[in-house]
């Protein structure tokens, strides 16, 4: 699979290449030609090829501590992935990580679309308020989660100081089992804004101004200008980044360990807090649960990815 | 046009693609090569400890040096925080160019002992026999010794003695679970906040909870038994009384102290590692023993680190090692580490004798040191990882309200019976 995907970077990443050397060249061309390939490839190999083939191998053993150190794991095949299957926390997971992602991205689109559509207009100040909306994203992740599980504490945090100013009594945001996701999706949902914002906002600068010239002729209002125009035109650029949001969405770790570990108990759990949680959250890493929630990530990843290929492909030809 | 081509968005998604693949991967795989080089010089020996906030400078690297240069070596000294340094010592240990010394959190002693890694204390002939027993069992698995604790560290609830005062509460009182009560009520009653701890989802979570735990006579293969439904109702109910803040379910052991270096709170559960601190802090301090249930001091976690010697090729090198381990734990290499770090209680009874004639203020800290219980004890060994998971769950679902304190642990009996192989 790593192959493939690499070998379709490496081909269609770069149509103009296709031209073939003329014949009779000397074959000392083609061995230069390899050399200046080797340092792309080999790069690919040891930071792509080896880590997801080395996560697969993870994942088919049977990785004890013991079997890690001495390097003679039982080999076990999809044992690893039905014990994953079947466990009780995989359907909460899954769950968790569907709301987790859709919702974070649904709102990061929405709100990065708005915000995109709201800075072009290009008023004064325009640019800076831009800047500051990009603060999120140029804050060390350690810094924006903290201040965040800090704003939300049951006791001190300045939400609930706010909420009690108005009559509204404790909210434990981020240790009752009926918030926390709501809470971490919250805090991920500001700190997507940034991205969805730059792609959108650089995505309605290709739209040529003589549309919207075009159509202010013809007596369109602004909401039809944005459906009619600016949405449609904006569709590849929305779909990728869509994509993309949803592959970074999927594979957050950070900001829902540092906010609430996962907890309370299972309640913000992700396939990907699990994952870190198996192999690195105990005193006692377990390598191949780990690798094999990483993969059927993976997996989830790669079958948007397809969906979004198909997508594309059936509207470019319709 | 404005779209992208077919090409560069497949480009797009398969870069974006393998970039999720590599990140998934480098969670659970080891980048090769990226494993500290074995020092080749034969005087040089390497040193890992999970002490990143003594940098070179510190007393306690000089006191590392000076052991090197008493066996007659250069220690070459790496410090790693600790959860980070049992999985550098897995990988340096599949590599096999594991360090000479390894000072390790008492847990993982037995997990790297299993892996195989670690040389037994017999085969360098140090007598282990002169270490309190309670301490030296969580470096023990299937009947040998795998390493010496350095020094042990233990919990005790530290007290606000100006909000005791306030409250009319006498520390001395708090024999019992009933007494701690009342005097919790009182503190409310007073209007301050009676008690925090940690009770987060990690191993700091079910760390702070076994002293509960044991105190109502608990067992960590047990789970579900009705003394350890008793030690999480007792917890429950100071939340549900509001005698706990909420906030103990995201706490870690440092937030916990940050809260009560506050003012706000009668008392904290904490470590033997806060004497300075607290020492410092803005308001008078004392500590009194955590309470078994029925009366008498409750078997408190040891915490602290061991000094184990991981299996080298090159046999000739454990000359050295055996001198640095034997300076390391000697009476006054004991107390001398106790003091650089001001918070270690020496692992033998002469060195406690010693430290005590030092700094008679530690005698609280020694009896709860005495009467302390390792974690890997009765030969849990490498099971424990997995019955705290189980525990600390049980715990954070009992306090959240997800489920009543005896489910949640029937839960987590079933689950920890299950992660140990039944």
């Amino acid at each position: 699979m790593a192959f493939t995907r690499t070998d379709a970077v490496a081909t269609t990443g770069r149509p103009a290449a296709k031209v073939s050397p003329a014949p009779g060249r000397r074959r000392s061309g083609r061995w230069t030609a390899l050399a200046f390939l080797a340092p792309l490839v080999v790069y690919l190999l040891v930071f792509y090829a080896y880590p997801l083939y080395r996560n697969i191998e993870l994942s088919v053993h049977d990785y004890t501590p013991r079997a890690f150190v001495q390097g003679d794991p039982e080999f076990t095949g999809l044992d690893n992935y039905r014990a994953v299957l079947s466990d009780d926390a995989f359907l909460a997971a899954l769950r968790n990580t569907a709301v987790f992602t859709l919702v974070s991205i649904a709102l990061q689109y929405a709100l990065g679309l708005a915000l995109a559509v709201f800075f072009q207009r290009g008023f004064r100040l325009s640019a800076v308020l831009r800047a500051m909306f990009l603060v999120p994203w140029l804050l060390p992740l350690i810094v924006s989660a903290s201040t965040w599980s800090w704003m939300l504490n049951s006791d001190n945090g300045i939400v609930n100081a706010f909420l009690r100013a108005f009559g509204i009594g404790q909210i434990n945001w981020l240790t009752s089992p009926g918030t926390a996701l709501l809470s971490v999706t919250v805090a991920n949902i500001w700190l997507g804004i940034p991205f969805n914002l730059v792609i959108l906002y650089a995505g309605l600068q290709n739209i040529p101004a003589s549309l919207y010239e075009a159509a202010g002729l013809d007596g369109a209002n602004a909401w039809q200008r944005f459906w009619r125009i600016t949405f449609p035109l904006l569709r590849p650029v929305s779909a990728i980044t869509l994509l993309l949001g949803l592959i970074y969405t999927l594979k957050v770790v950070d900001i829902i360990w540092i906010m609430t570990r996962g907890g309370p108990a299972d309640a913000s759990a992700t396939l990907a807090i699990w994952s870190y949680r198996e192999a690195f959250g105990t005193g006692q890493p377990d390598f191949s649960p780990a690798a094999a929630v990483g993969n059927l990530l993976i997996l989830i990843a790669f079958a948007a990815g397809l969906l979004h290929v198909r997508l594309q492909r059936k509207e470019g030809s319709s | 046009m404005t779209r992208p081509s077919f090409s560069a968005r497949a480009a797009a998604f398969g870069t974006a693609l393998l970039s999720l693949a590599a990140l998934t991967a480098c969670a659970s795989a080891p980048a090769p090569g990226a494993s500290a080089a074995p020092a080749a010089d034969a005087n040089t020996y390497t040193w890992w400890d999970p002490y990143p906030q003594h940098d070179a400078s510190s007393a306690w690297a000089k006191r590392v040096d000076t052991c090197g240069q008493q066996a007659g070596v250069t220690i070459k000294r790496t410090a790693y925080d600790t959860t980070a340094l049992t999985n550098q010592a897995l990988l340096a240990g599949q590599e096999g160019n594991a360090p000479d010394v390894i000072l390790l959190d008492n847990p993982a002693v037995s997990t790297l002992a299993d892996a195989g890694m670690l040389a037994t204390m017999d085969e360098f002939g140090l007598d282990t026999a002169r270490f309190d027993k309670n301490l030296i069992a969580a470096g023990e698995l299937d009947g040998k010794t795998y390493g010496i604790p350095i020094g042990a560290n233990t919990l005790a609830l530290y007290y606000n003695k100006k909000i005791l005062d306030a409250a009319g509460v006498d520390p001395a009182s708090i024999k019992d679970w009933a007494s701690l009560g009342a005097a919790l009520k009182k503190v409310k009653a007073a209007g301050k906040k009676p008690i925090t701890f940690a009770a987060i989802g990690t191993e700091e979570g079910s760390f702070q909870f076994l002293p509960w735990f044991w105190g109502a006579g608990g067992k960590l293969t047990e789970l579900d038994s009705p003394q350890a439904a008793e030690a999480l109702g007792l917890w429950n109910s100071w939340l549900k009384d509001g005698l706990a803040p909420n906030s103990v379910l995201s706490n870690s052991q440092n937030t916990t102290w940050e809260e009560f270096l506050t003012g706000e709170f009668g008392f904290a559960e904490n470590g033997t590692w806060q004497i300075n601190s607290a020492a410092k802090a803005g308001f008078p301090t004392g500590i009194v023993q955590i309470p078994a249930k029925d009366g008498g001091v409750a078997p408190t976690p040891t915490g602290g680190e061991f000094i184990t010697v991981p299996v080298q090729k090159d046999a000739k090198r454990y000359t050295a090692t055996k001198k640095i381990v034997e300076c390391m734990t000697t009476p006054e290499g004991l107390v001398e580490t106790g003091t650089t770090f001001a918070y270690y209680i020496p692992s033998t009874a002469e060195g406690q004798q010693a430290i005590l004639a030092k700094e008679p203020s530690l005698k609280p800290w020694v009896e709860a040191v005495r009467s302390a219980k390792g974690r890997t004890s009765d030969n849990l060994g490498t099971k424990y990882p997995k019955i705290s998971e189980a525990l600390w769950t049980a715990v954070q679902k009992a306090l959240s309200g997800s489920a009543a304190p005896a489910d949640a642990l029937k839960d987590a009996q079933a689950k920890a019976a299950q992660a140990v192989g039944g």
